[in-house]
């Protein structure tokens, strides 16, 4: 029998006894459908993490401070040295920050690899205004390669001599503004104290409405220009004998690969400095949701395999019941390979049969799902398709469900093939 | 002397062990030759079906060998060995063993099918000896649905699908009424005479026997002269 003979037999063998391949089919189904939902809840909590990751800083970027050499906990206050400069920073009573000088800019620009470092300048805005309505807080950050997911407008221009600005969408209707489409292109006002304590003001172009996201600190996000007309507004009336400190520089790399990131990180930890990408910063979150969904496929995987015996069942059914049948088919010469791949091919096709609907089935109503809450619950969090579906891990889910089909499969086809014509033809 | 096409020396085989021991054959020596038509005649549990199964290569004896057109059955490989059964060998059973929720011409193509011929060239076969037994116009009907005599010529038909050299026809008649019994035996005779195909045939019918060219009585899994019960 050649192999699109054992198919097509197969598939009407499957079809012969349609009560019994339906009940199979359901209890692939369960399983099918389970793992395919639990795989779109993975793909799509990674994919919306992934674009909010995007939207707070750049991929090829380290965050570079000081390392922070107070030992452990209860090892008390550090001695005072006349060469560092400290800043009061968060974190444990007792701990601080060491400062980055121009010179640790220096050195951090020196490790090979790196081809740019820029402090990260804090820039305390006061207040935001448009069109002299009233004034609301905002705190504002340069954009670093982020790439905000915009409602409207357009991501900032780093290169443009404009002053631009990205506001949240939760500052629109505050401030007077009608939508987002219409803030686009309005002139706001910024006001920021300078060192005298005396507030200044700077006019910046609304470039872009970003939506609401998880990760976002709700600030806004601000071009080259007018993070330098912020630095001069809020650097008016300083004494020249202070020279800038900064906590954190962010140091720019080319696309390198894990291993080259690493070697980089280990060259700047000699130098005695903590580089941190946006995966370190954010591997943890995305390691618990992966540990969730596992636990979640875990269970689609049982599901699976009781329906797997419910595959074995089936068939052990079905060959009893044509045990005069393969009896048959031997004395007319049917090999036993032939008769094993008749009905291991059966399994898979069953197997084949139950994934593809119950797969579908998950699709369908995962879509469905998804998108009613995105509109409804989770609508706070635009971009959020809770369930997301990828064609390659739907296929995988597939083949997953036809082996394990095949595999229950091997027991009754090993059966059937061992069968002894004269016996089977016996059989009553 | 030509080969004979199938030949026997000291068959035996043995059912079970111990206490249940049972010896179904003790010793079968038998040529059979190219064209010839046989029934193989005894009782229930002489042994008859058992001989019959070991001729057609379905089963292995216990001792003793088989050959088939000269050559040991022991020495073929297991391919060689369905090759010979799908090629050579065409059975007729009494319990018929159609597959009843398939067509008639499904049916009769089954070893087409296991020889792996091309689904055109199957159904023109298929129509050619449906069209033989005079079943075309049943070609498209769920064999399930037939009475018993049209079953019996879609087995024979099924049997002959391949063109075999040898018919195998196991009590052909046991479930058919006279009347359509004689026809079936008919047909078999007919292949036997004018295709020159070998008929062997396993009965206990001694009306049916007495056609065949030769007889061949079994007793107690060993061979006898005469027809003793007959006779008696």
């Amino acid at each position: 029998m050649n192999p699109l003979e054992t198919l097509k037999t197969a598939i009407a063998n499957s079809f012969r006894s349609k009560l019994r391949t339906t009940l199979t089919v359901l209890a692939i189904f369960v399983g099918a459908f389970t793992l395919t939902i639990t795989n779109g809840l993975g793909t799509g909590i990674s994919n919306y993490i992934d674009s909010q990751v995007a939207a707070i800083g750049a991929s090829n970027a380290f965050t570079v401070t000081r390392t922070d050499t107070n030992a452990g906990l209860g090892s008390g206050p550090q001695k005072y040295d006349p060469n560092t400069r400290v800043l009061a920073a968060g974190g444990r009573p007792g701990s601080t920050q060491v400062a980055l000088t121009q010179a640790d800019l220096d050195k951090i620009g020196a490790v090979p690899g790196i081809t740019g470092v820029s402090p990260v300048t804090r820039l305390n805005t006061a207040y935001i205004q448009w069109n002299n309505q009233e004034k609301y807080q905002l705190s504002v950050s340069v954009l670093a390669g982020a790439q905000p997911q915009l409602d409207a407008g357009q991501n900032l221009d780093d290169a443009s001599t404009v002053p631009q600005i990205i506001l949240p969408s939760s500052y629109v209707s505050p401030l007077g503004l009608s939508d987002s489409a219409q803030a686009v292109g309005q002139d706001v006002t910024i006001g920021i104290p300078d060192a005298t304590g005396t507030m200044r003001t700077v006019t910046a172009t609304i470039n872009g409405i970003e939506q609401n996201a998880l990760l976002s600190s709700g600030g806004a996000f601000i071009n080259k220009a007018l993070s330098t007309a912020l630095a001069q507004a809020q650097a008016t009336g300083t004494t020249t004998a202070s020279a800038p400190v900064y906590t954190t520089a962010t140091a720019l790399f080319a696309p390198s690969t894990a291993a080259q990131i690493s070697d980089m990180k280990n060259r700047l930890s000699a130098a005695g400095y903590t580089a941190q990408t946006l995966d370190d910063r954010i591997g943890t979150v995305k390691t618990v949701i992966n540990g969730i969904i596992g636990v979640l496929d875990a269970f689609a995987v049982i599901a699976l395999i009781a329906a797997g015996f419910g595959i074995v069942n089936t068939l052990l059914m079905s060959v009893q019941e044509r045990t005069r049948e393969i009896g048959l088919m031997k004395a007319m010469g049917m090999g036993s390979g032939s008769v094993f791949a008749l009905f291991s091919t059966e399994a898979a096709f069953i197997g084949l049969l139950g994934s593809l609907i119950g797969s579908g089935a998950a699709i369908a109503l995962g879509t469905v799902v998804s998108n009613a809450l995105a509109r409804g619950p989770l609508s706070d969090l635009a971009g959020l398709q809770i369930l997301s579906f990828a064609p390659g891990t739907v296929a995988v889910v597939i083949l997953l469900v036809m082996a394990i089909a095949f595999i229950a499969g091997t027991l009754p086809a090993w059966r059937a093939a061992r069968q002894n014509p004269i016996d089977s033809l016996r059989y009553e | 002397m030509p080969v004979p096409i199938l030949s026997t020396r000291d068959l035996t085989k043995t059912y079970g062990r111990g206490p249940d021991r049972f010896d179904a054959l003790r010793g079968v020596s038998l040529d059979i030759d190219r064209g010839d038509s046989v029934a193989i005649v005894g009782k229930s549990g002489s042994g008859k079906s058992t001989l019959m199964h070991l001729l057609a290569l379905l089963d292995t004896p216990g001792a003793g060998s088989v050959h088939v057109d000269g050559t040991d059955a022991r020495s073929l490989s297991g391919r060689k060995l369905n090759a010979l059964r799908n090629q050579m060998f065409g059975f007729v059973f009494q319990q018929f063993f159609l597959n009843h929720a398939s067509t008639v011409l499904e049916n009769v193509v089954l070893p087409l099918k296991i020889a792996g011929v091309g689904a055109r060239e199957r159904r023109a076969r298929g129509m050619a000896v449906l069209e033989q037994l005079e079943l075309a116009d049943k070609a498209r009907n769920k064999a399930g649905n037939l009475s018993g005599g049209q079953k019996q010529r879609v087995v024979i038909a099924r049997a002959l699908a391949n063109n075999p050299r040898v018919l195998f026809a196991d009590e052909p008649t046991g479930n058919l009424d006279s009347a359509t019994g004689r026809i079936v035996e008919d047909i078999l005779f007919d292949l036997n005479h004018n295709q020159g195909i070998t008929l062997i045939t396993v009965t206990h019918d001694h009306d049916l026997a007495a056609r065949f060219n030769r007889r061949v009585y079994i007793r107690d899994g060993q061979l006898i002269t005469t027809d003793e019960e007959h006779a008696a």
